[in-house]
């Protein structure tokens, strides 16, 4: 007889005994209503305004209740027409003007017209706008570029930019950009984030705390009534939890599922959905001073570091071996030329020789967890076996999540001399923007914490984020690529593959490459 | 009386201040501002400065701990950053939460455990004993949010008695029986590790109280069995067992943390290790504050009601 018999036994007994003595044994669990989607979250929602949040968990919900301007074509990371039916960009690339959709109504009946596009930008970006204190608005730097917005009449509105400004477009496709009621605003206030009313496909119903977010069907919606009666996300926070609640049937749709529970979805009764999105997980290294100062040892941690071993074995292939800062979600503009370092302890040996830094000591920091970083102290523990491999000696320091971001992003001189990173972005720009010029060093507001500087990437950059013509600003991007790959400022790892699950009984269900949960298309029996 | 209760209750208000300074030094003090923990990726130090300025945290400490408080005494506890809700909402309805996890696993505790033990003490060494004494060593032994997720996995997952989480069906009636069935499996997972702290408590109260004069007087003055345990030997026995239920009641309500997490139990527990995680200043400050509050009040209430039953103890 093994200890799990015995407790097992133990715990049917005094289950039973107390199920009995309350006179309540509950009969099998109720099927989930039909055409009502149940979706296993990871967490309460912060607010529902599309202004004030920052976490995808948010945007999961968001998405479904408002539009924007425009949004990403299905299944790509492109741009095409949602509320504006068209627009046009002058010569120079600063001045945007949109031709809106018309007769479209928010759920409270209130039109939406130019004004309500001003309103909204006005709230977010005019710090003397009345309903400005309904914020924080923390990624209005999104829209930093935006000098002024006018309605022009009422299906057309003009964005004039101080600047050209390329990931415009593509910013306003994310969730920050998103459209919602002037009136809900006027007459909510702060708790607009509590009452959200859109124009997208599902009207809110109500927010219970730490139960549901409940939508149903907007039977009116300018693009196609959607396929379900409702929607209820339920934040379920622990990832174990969540699994069980799948399996058990008390949700249809489970996101982020960890890797080493997929299995317990192989068979006919669930579907496990896959998709790479627009996320890179790196280390980055300290090109300032100690042994990475030398490119051909940033080189060598490149060719030490086993990528294919960390997405298999660690993330159970819930992960891609990265070639570059530019993930391939990003189709139009990664290169698809360059290949990954390859695992070849020998060469990084050799390397590693010839700059005469054999037994360099680094201290490497690692998280205990955030946003995007996966599993990093396991990734962090076989990143520091592969380097010392090779010949490195390697301190770990681990770090909470918001004190490790307070360590990194002030610049790792003088503490580190590498730490682990990952970022997901909207637009290509934005993450070597942010993170590999000169002009992005910390003390100077970036998030270039390893000092990387070449002066032909800073151009490369530069030239991209102002080029309107989109091919061309593809060609930027690719040549940066091979440029910052043979750098090496980073060792470049993974691009992470998003997944969920649903139940035999969903249909229509695709992951989309920018993260979003779009639910319009699906049904369920 | 009433001069003695009005001096308990005027020497709880240091103890609370002491307290609402202590966490909000505390809060202060970790790194990680709450700027950078809703910026994330995106934490420059320009964006977060604008950010601090906006949530109000730009101003120098003692200044924002004088607001604090003061706007506490007017009963505004603030509002929460991470939930954008006013923090006393979240901090009763999740404090309801723990109030009815807790409870129930401390009712069932009580009497599962003194019942054990003293079932244990009446047949010492006997078969009996024997077998509650594995059963109640196997209990203690097992770390509570283990046997939880085993009990989600054979109870909700594969036999489908009960419902995985939560403490209400997303559909249907919010009655009685919904709450128990929701209920059951937390509350046990809660009540077992204090079951066998007091179940072995109980059996050596027993066990002193059986070995006494009265206990043989009264078996030789005919008494039942039955009765000699469970009316003379219990009733004497009681006078050590409650202060151990007194401690198991905090024990309950503290471990409950655990088990709000596995089952995702609306609980205050799980509300302050997120609030913490997600830096949301106003909500763990208030949290702790309420929470002290009603542990001092408790307390008052209970010395309270021992000063009124046991005149021995000084007013």
């Amino acid at each position: 007889m093994t200890l799990t018999d015995l407790t097992r036994r133990t715990l049917m007994a005094s289950t039973a005994a107390l199920a009995l003595g309350l006179g309540a044994v509950p009969a099998a669990m109720a099927q989930t209503p039909e055409d009502v989607l149940i979706v296993g979250q990871i967490a309460e929602p912060k607010a529902l305004d599309p202004a004030a949040v920052t976490a995808v968990n948010d945007f999961r919900i968001l998405m479904n209740v408002f539009d924007g301007l425009v949004r990403y074509r299905d299944g790509t990371l492109e741009v095409e027409p949602a509320l504006a039916t068209d627009w046009t960009i002058s010569d120079d690339g600063t001045v945007y003007t949109f031709d809106l959709r018309e007769g479209v109504s928010f759920h409270d009946g209130t039109p939406f017209n130019a004004e309500a596009v001003v309103f909204n930008f006005e709230r977010m970006l005019n710090e003397d706008h009345p309903y400005h204190d309904t914020g924080p608005f923390p990624l209005a730097f999104f829209f930093s570029a935006v000098e002024s917005v006018e309605a022009l009449d009422e299906t057309t509105v003009e964005f004039t930019l101080n600047a050209p400004y390329a990931p415009f477009l593509s910013n306003l496709a994310y969730p920050t950009g998103l459209i919602v009621s002037p009136a809900s605003v006027e007459t909510h206030g702060e708790e607009v984030g509590r009452n959200p009313v859109g124009t997208g496909p599902f009207t809110f119903v109500e927010w219970r705390s730490n139960e549901a977010v409940v939508v149903e069907d907007n039977p009116d919606y300018w693009d196609g009534a959607p396929g379900l009666e409702a929607v209820v996300f339920r934040p379920i926070t622990d990832a174990n939890t969540r699994t069980a609640e799948m399996l058990a049937g008390g949700i249809d749709l489970m996101v982020e599922v960890p890797p080493v529970a997929l299995s317990e979805f192989q068979g006919d009764a669930f579907t496990v959905h896959e998709q790479a999105g627009p996320h890179v997980w790196f280390l980055i290294l300290n090109a300032k001073e100690g042994p990475f100062a030398d490119k051909r040892v940033r080189q060598a941690a490149n060719y030490a570091v086993n990528k294919e071993a960390i997405v298999n074995d660690v993330l159970e292939g819930t992960a891609e071996v990265a070639s570059g800062p530019t993930p391939p979600a990003f189709a139009w503009a990664h290169n698809p030329d360059l290949d990954p370092y390859p695992h070849d302890p020998d060469r990084a040996r050799e390397l590693l020789a010839e700059a005469g830094a054999e037994g360099a000591e680094l201290t490497f920091y690692v998280t205990e967890g955030g946003s995007g970083m996966l599993d990093p102290v396991a990734m962090g523990t076989a990143i520091q076996a592969d380097l010392e491999a090779v010949g490195f000696d390697v301190t770990i320091e681990t770090y909470e999540w918001n004190t490790f971001l307070g360590e990194v992003n002030p610049g790792l001189e003088g503490k580190a001399d590498m730490a682990q990173m990952a970022w997901m972005t909207n637009d290509p720009d934005t993450l070597p923007f942010l993170t590999l010029r000169s002009e992005a060093f910390p003390d100077q507001g970036g998030f270039n914490s390893g000092y990387y500087s070449n002066p032909e990437v800073d151009e490369l950059l530069e030239a991209a984020r102002v080029e309107t013509d989109q091919e061309e600003r593809a060609r930027l991007y690719r040549e940066m690529q091979t440029i910052v790959q043979e750098d090496a400022p980073w060792v470049f790892v993974a691009n992470w593959k998003q997944n969920a699950v649903t139940s035999e009984r969903v249909e229509g269900f695709s992951l989309q490459p920018s993260f979003f949960l779009l639910l319009d298309d699906v049904s369920k029996d | 009386m009433a001069g003695y209760i009005l001096k308990r209750l005027l020497s709880a208000i240091p103890v609370l201040l002491g307290i609402s300074i202590i966490v909000f030094l505390i809060m202060a003090m970790i790194p990680g501002d709450p700027a950078t923990a809703i910026l994330g990726s995106y934490a420059t130090p320009e964006n977060v400065e604008k950010l601090n300025r906006d949530l109000g945290l730009d101003k120098p400490l003692v200044q924002r701990y004088f607001i604090w408080l003061g706007n506490m005494l007017q009963g505004d506890f603030g509002r929460s950053f991470s939930l954008n809700r006013p923090v006393i909402d979240e901090v009763l309805e999740r404090f309801n939460g723990t109030l009815v996890l807790a409870g129930t696993s401390f009712v069932i505790c009580s009497f599962l455990g003194v019942a054990a033990g003293v079932v244990s003490a009446a047949r010492q060494y006997g078969l009996a004993d024997k077998l509650i004494t594995f059963v109640v060593l196997l209990g203690i032994s097992i770390p509570s949010f283990f046997l939880g997720m085993m009990m989600i996995l054979i109870f909700a997952v594969n036999l489908q008695w009960f419902p995985v989480s939560g403490m209400w069906p997303i559909y249907g009636d919010r009655d009685f029986a919904a709450l128990i069935s929701h209920l059951t499996l937390p509350a046990l997972a809660l009540a077992t590790v204090a079951t066998g702290v007091i179940a072995r408590l109980s059996r050596s109260a027993m066990l002193e109280v059986l070995r006494q004069d009265f206990i043989r007087t009264a078996r030789a003055k005919g008494v039942h069995e039955r009765g000699v345990i469970w009316r003379h030997a219990l009733r004497a026995a009681m006078v050590s067992i409650i202060p151990v239920l007194g401690i198991q009641a905090g024990f309950v309500l503290s471990g409950a943390v655990y088990i709000e997490i596995v089952f995702q139990w609306p609980g205050v527990g799980r509300m302050l290790v997120d609030a913490i995680l997600t830096r949301d200043i106003l909500l763990v400050q208030g949290g702790v504050v309420f929470v002290a509050a009603c542990y001092v009040m408790f307390n008052i209430a209970v010395d309270v009601a021992q000063s009124l039953l046991d005149p021995r103890i000084k007013t």
